[in-house]
């Protein structure tokens, strides 16, 4: 077969045939502890033309079926049921036939581009090697290597890589991650499949190449009628590209609509909540209301002036600037939100104030503490006063310990408690946040995300600390526990009253919470003010671009957003 | 930590010992490959405690009651494997071996594992001039043969002649040598990765100090490799421990028995037809071996989740699963440095 890469003059309707249809789908994986059934029972279809997103919080079986779509699952894995490609049913075809359909009807979009790609070859090389894969040169030959190049510059066109025909020859780390993920796109479009699954394709990014690559996407569809099975778990995203949805749980399928029907009348309670639990800019804000910066009157407890962190350079280049030139106070009883992308040096300037890195200059002081001569003796005593909350709660527990000797290890280094005291403590702070005290004597792996981030609150407040760090507390939650950890941080900072820097990347969820937000972007810190001014009117560029990419989760709301962003880019 | 485990209570105790919890898991030829070398180990050890039960002879006895043994005398009913050039009965001095072998194991793999984990464990954790000195050094003792180095040790401790444990003591001493760069190696990988991991920052953002660190949180997390590495280090151990006593510097036979003196002694036996005096060594050097390898490989596999075979989901039994072309860190690094005899 040829490729058609002339642009389909009018969208088809999303009512010719399916191009995909799921029937009775049924995934069981063989695990040491039994069988796991991944995907009980799931049915939809595909029109052509249509973007269908599948959404779930993680363990839904969402990936697992986007997997069975192109015969990706593992050994382990069994599966039955009917997953029909163009009247091939790749549950049951033979291997070679299903290398045939793979590329060719249908192919996929990794979440993380940098490790989907080949670090050895150029990017043409492995664009090319899927056309090469299959024969579809003329009289069934294969493509010869040139015509297959031609097609990679073609496709990287098509995605809009600027100057393809140089730019074919380049290596994946010539490109920066959002160019990474368009490069993985083109080489799923090289073959024109009718079907493209596309698992978190924009989870990996920052939000602002996020919305580059969701505005690609929906051009794939209007342009060459592209079908997209989205696979993802930020209700932005589905809201900006979906036309249909199908809400997963526990390997079902909950709620099957249109996007406006879902996100307008939602009918089933599970959609309901997880609905409501996703966090919206601007509503719910922490500093609704407030119009001079509040907590003024305590002490300051953090002061960074012109604080600079640099990360020193191979031999030969110069040092990384991860911070520069940064100040800003947080005072007693504050809680000051840090936003920023991957990158903009928020978690560096986190673990400065922790002690964890050190600074090379400017000022930082900690609770009256100068960090920019850090001596971990003389630091040591502050540190019970500064707790901290770390991403990922699955990796922050020693797999070794109870979560109660977690929990009371800042007790039995900095006081001398009796064993006694410590587990009277110990199951104080787990009540405090809504855990029972019995839970002290399970091990990390026997908790929930949730629970274990619940826990490594407690862990950070066991000592009353006045300052208490938190870096992305929730971005490794599904959004429903993201709702209530949040929701109990807002308590808990107003019971304890403790001054927080709260970290994240996610505007929605700073803003729920801080009183007062600062904007990173590149080692800078190039906005601060009260929240919901700083979201609702930014003033600089760059806050400007990062507010408007950010998709929300509401389609009417979202679509007039998409063309406010395409107005400030000057599309 | 068994990461596979996600639900329910920790398992008890005994489902989470090294060999028997690998056993619970194994399944089709990686339980069979597990079960062969278990049986093979479990036969040694046996042999090792009953020997003084089992051995018809003393291991340097060279007469009874009737008389004094006859030289080379092929396999009978008096000597059921014969007798060697010396007139030593060959079954006792086959089975007393299995003690002189455990002996040495047990001795270099003690002398070698608290050094080599507490050194890597330093080595790791604090990094800096003091790792870099002591990789050098790793490296270096690496660079030797090791059976080279195991001769010099016998002729430093014991001038290349010996007693029973001076016998013994050069050899663990040679082999624990060789073995602690290779705890070393592991323990500090182990502990580099752990290093950066956040629940060790998290301890040290409460101010724990270096040793609270490294005793409760890296040591229990980094020694998850030894049972594998001790597992195949025996085996190694027994193999310089034969291959002393094949070049003579063994243990004299009046002091113990050793398979690879009596290998020695057989070798010129072998042209003259009599094959029992080198047979019979040779083999029981070759079961332990394979035994506790068998042991160690199978274990290595049924670490990794990805080499492990496991029964599918519809109830089927796929064919064995996991081959050794994969192999975990651990091994990795043990296999590069590997050397035979």
């Amino acid at each position: 077969m040829t490729i058609n890469i002339d642009p389909v003059p009018d969208r088809q309707q999303p009512t010719g045939r399916p191009v995909l249809v799921i029937d009775n789908l049924k995934v069981t994986f063989a695990t040491d502890g039994g069988d796991v059934y991944a995907v009980k029972d799931v049915s939809l279809d595909v029109k052509a033309g249509e973007v269908v997103a599948i959404v779930g919080e993680s363990g839904s079986g969402k990936t697992v079926t986007a997997k069975t779509i192109l015969g990706l699952l593992p050994e382990t894995a069994t599966s039955s049921g009917v997953v029909l490609i163009n009247g091939n049913n790749v549950v049951s075809v033979s291997a070679a036939k299903l290398r045939q359909i793979r590329g060719r009807d249908v192919a996929m979009v990794f979440q993380e581009p940098s490790t989907a790609l080949n670090p050895v070859f150029t990017v043409g090389w492995q664009i090319a090697e899927g056309i090469r894969a299959h024969a579809g040169g003329p009289g069934g030959k294969r493509v010869s290597a040139r015509d297959a190049k031609a097609r990679a510059i073609d496709a990287l066109r098509k995605v809009g890589i600027p100057d393809p025909e140089t730019r074919v020859n380049y290596y994946p780390h010539q490109f920066s991650g959002g160019q990474k993920q368009r490069v993985v796109i083109a080489a799923a479009l090289a073959l024109n499949p009718g079907l493209i699954v596309a698992d978190e394709p924009t989870t990996a990014l920052d939000v602002t190449v996020q919305a580059e690559i969701l505005e690609l996407l929906r051009d794939l569809r209007d342009k060459y009628g592209t079908s997209i099975v989205l696979i993802t778990h930020n209700m932005g995203v589905v809201a900006d590209l979906a036309d249909r949805v199908v809400v997963m749980y526990q390997g079902d399928v909950v709620e099957e609509a249109s996007v406006k029907t879902l996100f307008a009348e939602p009918r089933q309670d599970y959609t309901k909540k997880l609905l409501a639990a996703v966090p919206h800019l601007g509503r719910n804000s922490a500093s609704a209301g407030m119009t001079e910066r509040a907590h003024q009157g305590g002490k300051v407890l953090v002061e960074a002036k012109g604080l600079t962190i640099e990360y020193p350079g191979r031999l030969g280049s110069p040092a990384f600037k991860a911070v520069d030139g940064v100040s800003f106070t947080v005072s007693e009883g504050e809680v000051f939100g840090l936003v920023g992308e991957s990158g903009s040096g928020k978690t560096t300037i986190g673990r400065a104030i922790a002690g964890l890195n050190r600074t090379t200059g400017g000022s930082l002081s900690v609770l009256g503490y100068e960090m920019l001569n850090l001596k971990e003796r003389t630091f040591k005593p502050l540190r019970k006063d500064i707790g901290f909350v770390f991403q990922d709660p699955a990796a922050s527990f020693n797999p070794q310990l109870t979560i109660g000797d977690c929990v009371a290890e800042p007790l039995i280094i900095h006081t001398n408690p009796s064993p006694a005291q410590v587990r009277k403590r110990v199951g104080e702070l787990l009540e405090s946040v809504q855990l029972p005290a019995s839970y002290a004597d399970r091990f990390p792996h026997e908790l929930s995300g949730g629970q274990r981030q619940r826990a490594s609150l407690a862990r950070a407040l066991i000592l009353n600390p006045k300052l208490l760090i938190a870096d992305e507390p929730t971005s490794a939650l599904d959004v429903s526990v993201q709702a209530k950890v949040l929701e109990l941080f807002k308590e808990i900072q107003q019971e304890f009253g403790f001054a927080a820097l709260f970290i994240s990347h996610d505007l929605a969820v700073v803003d729920m919470l801080s009183h007062w937000v600062g904007v990173l972007y590149k080692g800078k810190l190039v906005e601060q003010g009260i929240g919901h001014h700083v979201m609702g009117a930014p003033r600089h560029d760059y806050t400007k671009r990062l507010i408007a990419s950010l998709p929300v989760p509401d389609p009417a709301e979202q679509a007039k957003r998409r063309e406010d962003h395409r107005a400030l880019l000057g599309i | 930590m068994n990461a596979t485990t996600v639900s329910g209570r920790k398992q008890p105790l005994i489902y989470r010992l090294p060999v028997i919890s690998h056993f619970r898991k194994s399944i089709g030829l990686q339980r069979g490959m597990l079960v062969t070398g278990l049986v093979l180990t479990i036969a040694f050890l046996l042999t090792t405690v009953l020997a003084p039960v089992i051995a018809p002879y003393g291991y340097s006895q060279l007469s009874d009651a009737s008389g004094t043994f006859p030289a080379q005398q092929a396999p009978s009913g008096n000597h059921i494997l014969g007798t060697t050039v010396g007139g030593y009965d060959v079954f006792s001095r086959v089975i007393w071996g299995s003690q002189t072998a455990v002996v040495v194991i047990v001795v270099a793999v003690a002398m070698s594992i608290f050094l080599g984990v507490a050194l890597g464990l330093l080595s790791g954790y604090f990094g800096g001039w003091l790792d870099r000195v002591l990789v050098v050094i790793a490296d270096a003792i690496y660079a030797f043969p090791s059976l080279l180095l195991a001769i010099v040790m016998s002729i430093v401790i014991s001038r290349g002649q010996s007693s029973f444990w001076g016998g013994i003591l050069a050899c663990s001493f040679a082999i624990a040598v060789v073995f602690v760069p290779q705890y070393f190696r592991v323990i500090r990988a182990e502990t580099i990765r752990l290093k950066a991991e956040p629940f060790v920052e998290s301890a040290k953002v409460v101010g724990a100090s270096s040793i609270r660190i490294m005793g409760r949180h890296i040591f229990k997390n980094a020694t998850r490799t030894l049972p594998l590495i001790f597992t195949l280090n025996a085996s190694e151990a027994i193999l310089t421990l034969a291959g002393l006593g094949f070049l003579g510097f063994g243990i004299e036979p009046s002091s113990a028995a050793e398979w690879g003196f009596d290998l020695n002694k057989a070798m010129a036996d072998a042209s003259s037809g009599i094959w029992w005096t080198g047979v019979f060594p040779g083999a029981a050097i070759v079961l332990t071996v394979l035994g506790l390898t068998l042991v160690g490989e199978s274990m290595n596999d049924l670490n990794d989740p990805r080499l492990r075979g496991r029964k599918s989901a519809g109830g089927k039994v796929p064919g064995g699963g996991g081959g050794s072309d994969a192999r975990t860190g651990a091994q990795a690094a043990l296999e590069a440095e590997a050397r035979t005899l």
